[in-house]
């Protein structure tokens, strides 16, 4: 590029053509840059023959009588002799670098000697120059006009105010104008209309959203990790954040402090804790086998690459390895620069856990609500305010520790009560014989799978059952009439039409893989509870032991009937001599009382007298956790604290910065090379090159803030030339310095460096006011004119350097499903929250793993948010965005490549998105008054802001008529077309009219004028 | 003359971001060739020297296969199997999961074999394979900087670890443009199977900072082949067709006014997308294929298999697609390398045999590269009964496109731990590979962030001379 603007302006001769007298910033670094500098330049470890040529010291050095370059005396000066002579061993730039030196740039070079070779600071580098522009007067016309007029130039027409409106919509809010904003402006004849309207949309919630989008590509922000497995991260409260600061015109070097170091202001808010999230958006991995010295080492590049290009526009990141090429920076800059970054507190592989959390006020409230309910809910708070309950759990508690005591010092039999069936019945027609031990003894037929269901009567209170599985001589071993062993799928306990919950389980013996609990999972399948009885035989009958979840009162009599379910695929594993036992204990256990805490044993032991109060306390407590009175009690404070528990993992959460006491160590490694352990240990610094307002503190160590204060401090040029240019060029399409990504020596000389330079003290001097800097570059003339050039101006400016036309292109990515959403209707006008999850292709994240995963769709308003909101994959970028070169996020992106691609066609024309839109479009369309001219004519107006021409109106006629017959023809395609996508469609409108509309909407959102800007 | 200057106003955007890296071209012939790649069909620059390969189909074997097992023949290794791995070979070297354990050395698991004329030995896993030793050129001594599958693949399709570069089928088509009027230049197909599936990120076939239109497109064995390639329900071709005319006109008209030759290239990728609506679906339905063919590949159409994937990448290759990349997602072997390695070898053998035999018979492997090999290779070292991650020293092969058949080229140390003999980095591979495509890989630049960026990157690459017929 830099080429081309040099050869434009000086050499080829057309009426862009430069002033005399050759510029070093303009003309002559760009092409010592290139060409000489890899060699000849700041890096001393690969500089030949200890020449530089970056520095005049360097160039006019004596070399033994001779030097590199002599000013005004082109015959003396080396340097020209070795670009002009043939000698293949002498010429400079050497054949096999290939970058040759042209003869434009060699005329070049020959003026610049001859007029005394004077060497400038890089201009990106050098003070911004205050030149003070006329009072009232545009500052943008100011200097583009002044370089046309020495051309012989003027600005294009200015354009159309219908145009103009729409170019300041798209500018503005990424969206286009709605049709009443349009036809108001245009019906408003002040001369204040378009100050009002351009005041109106920076007032708009929209702006905000739509300088997101590009400032987060510059910090590459998105939802996932990056490397590897490229897991979920929750970080959407910092682009709320971003939004929220562009509409509320957060003075910039604020925006600035805050992102880089929110968490060291004093008494940070919750808002500067988010902005501070930004040191945690970088691509971190979750890889198993990565080195964390490595990773250390790659994050902190990857931190130093992104703070110097977003804010300095400068490639820091170029000096990993090696002093930079082209800039002065050195090794030594690039890590002392990482060095600010060191105390970051984060995990360097794996998870990284939030660390702080977002509830919404409604969340807040209800978990403060909860709180309070739980405090309530607890058995204390209960038995205090219910003095009844209270005292007859004292009651049931005496009388617990009565019969614990007669259980304890009884043997285990006499806590059960063994209980004859009073009916039995076998679903595979076996005959059951109760037995004198009360078992019940399987004969008759012997099914392969059987279901028992016994009815058993009992008194008072049953808190557990237990099954034994008793050995019988009539069985050929242990314990069924099978091969001795069963399996036992599932053990039921009925009390009228309740179904007993058994919480809990004990079993004598467990064969492996068959452990109690499979036999009350709620699942008749081939699991179960088994005997382990088809080996040898055993000399013990097997016991099982249900609990239930609560005792059931009987009262003076009642029913439980129980079911013992044989489903297993084994064969004839059905129980043979069942026997139950009821129990009233609260402390049921298979061989006496079980489960009791030993320190409770203890304390039942004593009389009350001689308790000890804490083990009086530890009794009461212990019986409050399980005593039947309290059991809705007790449900009732599980369940409250269930929802605080959900309540709190719903809210939203966000990863932010966090100072460690003790920063990582930062050492300078030799080629980057993250294994090398000889490089000298550094501290932050500042680049040592660059100007500064003060040395950091002396007393103690530099720290993000600082570095942050220096980035806004008044001696730095960088940052507000860096952020001036990347604002102009979101305007006119491209930057007054051309390479917005880099203001250093490789980029591009701005076209107007003194309008640059102008714009950026102004924004310095406003208080970084971004909104005013936005109003002065659209309220000029400049802005406003035609995009459309004249003949002559492609031909004496093919590129634009001169800004002598508006710039035209197509929207970016997110504001192209904007535009379709907002012509739909269908756009949900939200502002913020996490992010979305619209339509995307099934399978698109097929190849994700560590978890494999899936798009989850989102439902309703999160189908139709705008595209900022969608979530970003970084390994997976939606691949609508991404075919409208959505970036993914790796990188500081600071302008998009635009391509003209094949694929955005399949998008527009097949994407369910797009398809929903237009389908709703053409509701919207079809339900107008009026005949099918005036619907076309709604339509088009509506999409391009203006009334279609005849041809236009015919074309899309045409294509409705002739669609409509194929419909009415084709009900079947008609509906499959209007099903496509959530919103339901308008049933008032004739299905054949809906589909053939849709064709034409859908035509209207792939023409290039409803998605370009111009 | 106004037609002209039109053309170099559409180059803008590409101008802006950057300008092609070949030599001395004066202005107006810089912004004219640079012009050309407007164009579907034409690449940025022109050949530096005749082409041995038009074309290239990468099988990459994701996850990183065992060397040790598949290429990369070690008598000596079987003799110190269950030995300590000497401490002067491991020290200071980068290791993945084995850090900080025991480093034991596991012989190979599998026997190799010598084959064909060239008695070039190969794995007994690769029946197939094993039947082209005379074709192929094995490079046992390829390095790496990268331990994990991400950042390696990464390094390996882009020259550096640094995402958001552009991808080897990028640079290629960027370079010399597609051949195909209805059919994208840089197609991807995956497959898995035979060991755990390690993640692929759509960044191994991004574009990077080379215009998007470069970018390689994946092709699906389920859903739509190509995303969004389908009419919406409920419209036929022709219903589409009237679409796609009704943009093609009211972009004409408004062409008229503006004089955008931004709109003259939309209206030609309407064009290309509609006959990509036709174009990929024919591509990828077999049917058309005999049952030999199927049987030859052991493709069953529709399976997503590998195999079916090479007769795929043979139909692209046949209608002129630049670069072809297969991933077979199933060579992280950890644990049970024996098994594992079998298993997925059965998985590939077939199929890479019968794509490079198929191309042979119809006369296209003397223009298409086929490069086998994956993104890094395993360590001598067991980790239980598998290999971790090793960079120091793997294998891959590549045949046709004027590669030299039954050779083997470079060897490791007797442990298979370093490659010593001719050492191949990644860089050197691809200056290899962009040779045999006509380009220099030192005159092949792109400019982006004040740099000539190159895929062989910053550090010396070399073409591999022995590897060229």
């Amino acid at each position: 590029m830099k080429k081309l603007f040099t050869s434009i302006l000086v050499g080829a001769g057309c009426a862009a053509s430069a002033t005399a007298g050759v510029d070093f910033n303009r003309d002559i670094r760009p092409i010592l840059s290139n060409k000489c500098f890899a060699c000849h330049g700041f890096d001393e470890h690969d500089r030949k023959a200890d020449l530089r040529l970056d520095t005049k010291e360097g160039a006019f050095e004596d070399l033994g009588g001779y030097a590199a370059i002599v000013p005004g005396d082109l015959e003396a000066s080396e340097a020209w002799y070795r670009i002009i002579t043939d000698d293949e061993d002498e010429i400079m730039p050497p054949p096999k670098f290939h970058k040759p030196i042209t003869a434009e740039e060699r005329e070049l070079l020959k003026q610049w000697i001859e007029e005394g070779a004077e060497y400038k600071t890089h201009w990106s580098y050098a003070p911004l120059q205050d030149k003070n522009v006329p009072q009232g007067e545009s500052t943008v016309d100011h200097f583009i006009k002044k370089e046309l007029s020495t051309k012989g130039m003027a600005l294009s027409p200015q354009t159309d105010q219908v145009t103009l409106a729409r170019r300041l919509h798209f500018d503005l809010l990424g969206l286009p104008p709605k049709s009443e904003i349009i036809d108001g402006y245009l019906a408003d004849k002040s001369p204040e209309a378009y100050s009002k309207l351009v005041d109106q949309l920076l007032a708009h919630p929209a702006f905000g959203e739509r300088m997101a989008v590009y400032w987060l590509d510059l910090v590459r922000y998105a939802d996932t990790i990056g490397y590897h497995s490229d897991n979920f991260m929750e970080v959407s409260a910092y682009r709320d954040y971003v939004i929220d600061a562009f509409n509320k015109n957060l003075p910039y070097d604020q925006f600035t402090i805050e992102q880089l170091a929110g968490d060291l202001l004093p008494d940070a808010t919750q808002e500067q804790k988010i902005a501070s999230g930004y040191n945690r958006l970088l691509q971190t991995t979750e890889e198993g086998g990565a080195q964390a010295a490595e990773y250390l080492t790659i994050y902190a590049a990857d931190r130093v690459r992104n703070v110097s290009n977003v804010w300095i526009g400068s490639t820091i990141g170029c000096a990993q390895c090696h002093d930079h090429k082209y800039d002065p920076f050195t090794a030594r800059d690039f890590y002392t620069f990482a060095a600010f970054f060191a105390d970051v507190k984060e995990k360097t592989l794996g998870r990284r856990q939030p660390n702080l959390k977002l509830p919404t006020e409604s969340q807040s409230q209800k978990m403060v609500e909860l709180r309070e309910q739980i405090k309530q809910s607890e058995i204390p708070a209960v038995l205090a305010a219910d003095a009844d309950l209270s005292a007859n759990l004292a009651k049931a508690q005496l009388q617990w520790q009565q019969t614990t005591k007669t259980e304890l010092e009884s043997d285990a039999a006499s806590m059960w009560q063994i209980v004859k069936p009073v009916e039995m019945v076998s679903k595979g027609k076996q005959v059951f014989k109760v037995q004198e031990d009360g078992s019940v003894l399987a004969t008759g037929p012997n099914p392969a799978k059987d279901d028992y269901t016994f009815t058993l009567t009992a008194k008072g209170q049953v808190s557990a059952i237990l099954l034994e599985a008793r050995r019988d001589k009539s069985f050929r071993k242990n314990f069924s009439r099978g091969n001795g062993n069963f399996v036992l799928s599932e053990f039921r306990v009925k009390h009228g039409d309740q179904q007993v919950k058994i919480a809990k389980g004990l079993a004598s013996h467990t064969q492996g893989g068959f452990p109690i609990e499979k036999a009350f999972d709620g699942k008749v399948d081939g699991s179960g509870w088994a005997g382990d009885g088809h080996g040898a035989a055993v000399d013990t009958d097997r016991q099982a032991l249900f609990i239930f979840e609560n005792p059931i009162d009987l009262g003076d009599g009642g029913e439980l009937v129980v079911e013992m379910i044989h489903q297993s695929p084994h064969s004839q594993h059905n129980i043979g001599r069942p026997r139950l036992s009821l129990t009233s204990s609260l402390n049921p256990g298979l061989s006496g009382v079980g489960e009791l805490p030993t320190d409770v044993v203890e304390a039942l032991k004593l009389s009350a007298a001689d308790r000890s109060d804490e083990q009086t306390k530890k009794l009461t407590d212990y019986y409050t956790g399980i005593a039947p009175l309290l059991a809705d009690k007790r449900k009732h404070l599980e369940s409250v604290k269930k929802q605080l528990a959900d309540a709190e993992k719903n809210q939203r959460t966000m990863l932010v910065s966090e100072p460690l006491p003790t920063p990582r160590m930062t050492r300078i490694l030799n080629r980057g090379d993250w294994m090398d352990k000889d490089g000298e240990v550094v501290e932050p610094a500042l680049p040592a090159f660059l100007p500064r307002d003060g040395d950091l503190p002396a007393d103690r160590r530099g720290n993000r803030l600082d570095l942050a204060h220096w980035i806004v401090g008044d001696s730095n040029p960088l940052t507000a030339r860096t952020m001036v240019n990347r604002m102009w060029m979101l305007l006119f399409g491209e930057g007054i310095s051309r390479n917005v990504d880099d203001l250093g020596g490789q980029g591009e000389p701005p076209t107007h460096p003194e309008l640059l330079d102008q714009l950026a003290i102004d924004f310095k001097n406003s208080g970084w006011d971004l909104k005013g800097l936005v109003k002065a570059i659209v309220m000029s003339e400049t802005y406003r004119q035609s995009s459309t050039p004249s003949e002559s101006l492609v031909q004496d400016d093919p590129t634009n350097l001169l800004w002598a036309r508006q710039g035209r292109w197509r929207l970016d990515a997110e504001f192209v499903r904007d535009t379709a959403l907002q012509l739909s209707g269908l756009l949900v006008e939200k502002q913020g929250g996490v992010s979305v999850k619209p339509y995307q292709p099934a399978g698109y994240w097929q190849h994700l793993n560590f978890p494999k995963r899936k798009w989850e769709q989102g439902a309703n308003d999160d189908l139709y948010r705008r595209g900022l909101y969608t979530f970003r994959c970084r390994s997976f970028t939606h691949p609508s965005m991404l075919s409208f070169d959505a970036p993914s996020r790796e990188e500081c992106t600071s302008q998009r490549t635009r391509s003209n691609i094949p694929q955005q066609a399949l998008v527009l024309l097949n994407d369910p998105s797009y398809v929903e839109a237009s389908r709703k479009f053409a509701d919207e369309v079809a339900k107008r008054e009026g005949n099918t001219a005036a619907k076309v004519s709604y339509a088009w107006k509506s999409a391009t802001s203006r009334e279609p021409s005849a041809e236009e109106q015919e074309i899309l006629e045409g294509l409705y008529q002739a669609q409509l017959k194929i419909y009415q023809a084709d009900q079947e395609q008609a509906k499959a077309y209007l099903a496509t996508g959530h919103a339901p469609r308008d049933e008032s409108i004739d299905l054949a009219e809906a589909a053939a509309w849709t064709q034409v909407t859908r035509a209207i959102l792939n023409a290039y004028e409803t998605t370009s800007r111009n | 003359m106004f037609p002209k200057f039109d053309q170099l106003l559409s180059r803008r955007a590409f101008i802006n971001s950057g300008t092609v890296g070949i030599g001395s071209a004066a202005l107006t012939s810089q912004l004219l060739a640079e012009n050309s790649v407007a164009q579907t069909t034409a690449g940025a620059l022109k050949p530096h020297h005749a082409a041995k390969a038009k074309r290239v189909i990468f099988l990459c074997m994701a996850g990183g296969p065992s060397h040790l097992e598949t290429l990369d023949y070690k008598p000596n290794l079987v003799k110190m199997d269950g030995k300590p791995m000497p401490e002067s070979v491991t020290a200071g070297q980068p290791i993945a999961q084995l850090q900080g354990k025991e480093l034991k050395i596991m012989g190979p698991q599998h026997g190799f074999t010598q084959h064909g004329q060239s008695g070039q030995w190969i794995s007994d896993v690769f029946p197939n394979i094993s039947k082209l030793a005379d074709d192929i050129a094995i490079v046992n001594s390829m390095t790496t900087k990268q331990i994990n599958h991400d950042p390696a693949h990464t390094f390996m399709n882009t020259g550096t670890q640094i995402s958001g570069r552009p991808s080897m089928g990028s640079w290629i088509n960027y370079g010399l443009g597609s051949e195909s009027k209805d059919l994208p230049g840089f197609v991807v197909l995956t497959s898995v199977g035979g060991g755990q599936n390690q993640p692929i990120a759509a960044r191994q076939w991004h574009s990077g900072f080379l215009p998007s239109r470069y970018q390689g497109v994946q092709f699906h064995s389920t859903g739509d082949p190509v995303l969004y390639v389908s009419n919406p329900n409920g419209v036929k071709r022709d219903g589409q067709r009237a679409v796609v005319d009704a943009v093609n006109s009211l972009n004409r008209l408004r062409n008229r006014d503006i004089r955008d030759p931004e709109i003259d290239t939309k209206i030609t990728q309407y064009e290309m997308a509609f006959r990509m609506q036709a174009s990929v679906p024919e591509l990828v339905d077999l049917s058309d294929e005999p049952q030999e063919v199927l049987d030859m590949y052991g493709a069953k159409p529709g399976d997503g298999s590998f195999a079916s994937n090479c007769l795929l990448a043979r139909r692209l290759a046949e209608r002129g697609v630049r670069f072809i990349h297969l991933y077979h997602r199933g060579w992280d072997h950890h644990g049970g390398v024996k098994a594992n390695v079998e298993k997925t070898a059965n998985l590939v053998d077939r199929g890479s045999w019968a794509l490079v035999e198929d191309l042979k018979r119809r006369g296209m492997l003397k223009d298409t590269l086929v490069v086998w090999g994956g993104e890094f290779g395993r360590t001598p070292m067991a980790q239980g009964s598998g290999r971790d991650h090793h960079i120091k020293g793997f294998s891959l092969w590549m045949a046709g496109g004027g590669v030299k058949g039954g050779i083997t080229h470079g060897a490791t140390d007797d442990f298979g731990y370093n490659a010593v003999d001719n050492v191949v980095t990644v860089h050197d591979f691809h200056a290899t590979m962009l040779h045999l495509l006509g380009i220099d890989h030192t005159r092949f630049t792109y400019q982006f962030q004040g740099l000539d960026q190159k895929l062989t990157g910053v550090e010396h690459a070399h073409v591999v001379k022995e590897l060229l017929a």
